[in-house]
């Protein structure tokens, strides 16, 4: 039965080669926790998609095993499939239709009676029932993907994939679209997403997830993470070029940029730590009698330490 | 959870019936008109010159059978195939695969619909002959179950169309370049018997021929052949539909990538 910590999905081993021979998972392992939202970053083509089709039923593994909710989703996928939604990436749907009939169709689809109240809910909550009886071809692209979201959560999931939820959104319905998903999440439902927008998954993520070439490279908390991997840069622009780093400064990460004119401090560890370091230095430089005409302190974000994640493991090969 | 849900399959099939309504005119208006025109030419207009072949049995009546299948099979293969093409072109497919749907919701839903709407039509073309030419059914229950078992036949085989199709052009293909004329050719229009040999022969090779003359015995109560032959011809043909299909959705081929 159902693990006493709340493991909601476990994937063992999963792995999917095409007819071509192309290998799109390879071997994956992944866990993910009730309540929480998961963020699956990875670049085009990494297995995001494929991953998520395994789970939902859209493609055939060729190997490996998928439990939900403590049960094997290969023999038990009539009761599974019916406590799991998913919004594509794509916007595929009979644009001809209305939209409430469209989720009312997607209800239906998963066995449950009609509930008007309960789909007038769902619409409402994604600013959807004015737009009830529209046409979905008449909508925008923003409308249409919460048109999507609507159909997924018509039969209340408790276990949510989101691929790619606000490609082509613009930033006031992304951020609106984040409420959403925040608030799926108070409500209980276990989100899985898949984004290209970093900042998507450092705002929302409990846990971050990389994918490339079909392998998991690293699981982490988001915060975790960013602790870990996270650096703070501060750039301190000097009234005087200068040919080396003073030797009494050898102790604190320094290095000389912009043919000597900048002096480049970068470390501390994601959690704010760098910044008392580099208060700590701004006193040393002064004791030095290194004189600086103005300080640029930045925090590297979670798209810095993608970027460098991935390029380190093409720098290793496979990697982990 | 049982192993049919019945709620996903009538959501399925009220579904098919509302995309049908939608497009009525292609769904019913256009079959029909085309149908009413061979009734008024070879009905009507140059009917009473030919002779039907049976006893009793007038040119314009002899031919209802023939043009009734005629439609039955075109649109219950287009509309099979095209209810599984449409959600595979748009992508919208992906709902159904990921939900609690399996094999016998699946058919029942999109062939259920299909046959229904190839039975809805069958209705109002029989209605409307009535205008053109003079018939009496001989076996009405029977005439409603053939009716029945070739719509649901062709639905199921439109429906495997539907899945093996990759674009629309082989979507339409096999209606227009199979379907159509092998039935034109099975005896729609004349009794087997009057072919001379060896076209007699070669038209025994027509399975469209057993089915023209399987629902015009049970019209009429005479046929080319008795009409077990045809009921088992149907009956096969149903079967191998249904195996196929059970096939598709136990390996996934061109559903599930």
């Amino acid at each position: 039965m159902f693990p006493a910590m709340q493991d909601i999905l476990e994937i063992e081993g999963l792995t999917k080669t095409y007819d071509g021979g192309f290998t799109a998972l390879n071997g994956v392992d992944l866990t993910i926790r009730k309540g929480e939202i998961f963020a699956l970053l990875g670049p085009n083509g990494a297995g995001k998609t494929t991953l998520i089709g395994a789970v939902c039923g859209l493609v055939q593994p060729s190997s490996g095993t998928i439990r939900a909710f403590g049960e094997d989703m290969g023999r038990h996928w009539r009761t599974l499939r019916r406590r799991i939604g998913l919004v594509p990436q794509e916007l595929a749907t009979d644009m001809f239709e209305t939209v409430l009939h469209t989720v009312n169709y997607s209800r239906g689809l998963f066995g449950l009676a009609p509930d008007a109240v309960r789909v007038e809910k769902i619409l409402r909550a994604l600013s959807l029932w004015d737009k009830r009886e529209e046409s979905l071809s008449a909508l925008s692209g923003g409308m249409k993907r919460r048109v999507l979201i609507a159909k997924a959560l018509a039969h209340d999931p408790e276990l949510l994939f989101l691929d790619e939820p606000t490609a082509g959104v613009d930033v006031e319905l992304r951020r609106d679209m984040w409420r959403h998903i925040s608030a799926l999440r108070e409500q209980g439902t276990t989100i899985i997403l898949t984004t290209h927008y970093i900042e998507e998954a450092e705002e929302m993520a409990d846990r971050v997830g990389i994918i490339q070439k079909g392998r998991i490279r690293m699981v982490e908390e988001t915060r975790a993470m960013m602790a870990r991997l996270g650096r703070t840069e501060a750039v301190f622009t000097l009234a005087a070029p200068m040919s080396a780093v003073p030797e009494g400064l050898a102790g604190h990460s320094l290095s000389l940029a912009e043919d000597g004119r900048a002096l480049v401090y970068r470390g501390g560890d994601g959690t704010g730590q760098g910044k008392s370091e580099v208060a700590a230095l701004t006193k040393a430089l002064i004791a030095h009698g290194v004189d600086y005409i103005a300080i640029d302190i930045r925090e590297s974000n979670l798209e810095e330490i993608f970027v460098n994640l991935l390029e380190n493991q093409s720098d290793t090969g496979e990697g982990a | 959870m049982s192993l049919f849900n019945a709620r996903s399959a009538w959501t399925i099939y009220k579904h098919e019936l509302a995309r049908a309504l939608r497009t009525a005119l292609q769904s019913i208006i256009a079959p029909l008109l085309s149908t009413m025109l061979y009734f008024v030419v070879f009905g009507a207009a140059i009917g009473g010159r030919m002779e039907s072949g049976l006893e009793g049995v007038d040119y314009g009546a002899f031919i209802v059978p023939g043009l009734l299948m005629l439609t039955l099979l075109s649109e219950s293969t287009a509309n099979g195939a095209f209810g599984i093409y449409m959600p595979r072109f748009t992508g919208a497919i992906y709902e159904l695969l990921s939900a609690p749907v399996g094999f016998a919701e699946t058919l029942v839903g999109f062939v259920g619909a299909a046959a229904t709407k190839s039975l809805v039509l069958a209705a109002i073309i029989l209605g409307t002959a009535r205008f053109f030419v003079d018939y009496t059914i001989v076996h009405p229950v029977l005439v409603l179950g053939f009716v029945l078992l070739v719509s649901a036949s062709f639905s199921l085989f439109g429906f495997i169309l539907g899945i093996w199709a990759k674009s629309f052009e082989q979507v339409g293909m096999v209606p227009s370049l199979f379907v159509m004329p092998l039935t034109f050719l099975g005896g729609t229009f004349y009794s087997i018997d009057l072919l001379p040999e060896p076209w007699r022969s070669v038209a025994l090779a027509n399975p469209m021929v057993y089915l023209v003359n399987g629902l015009r015995w049970c019209f009429y109560g005479q046929a080319d052949f008795p009409v077990i032959v045809s009921l088992l011809m149907a009956l096969g043909f149903l079967a191998l539909c249904i195996a196929i299909i059970a096939r598709i959705f136990a390996t996934g081929w061109r559903l599930r990538s």
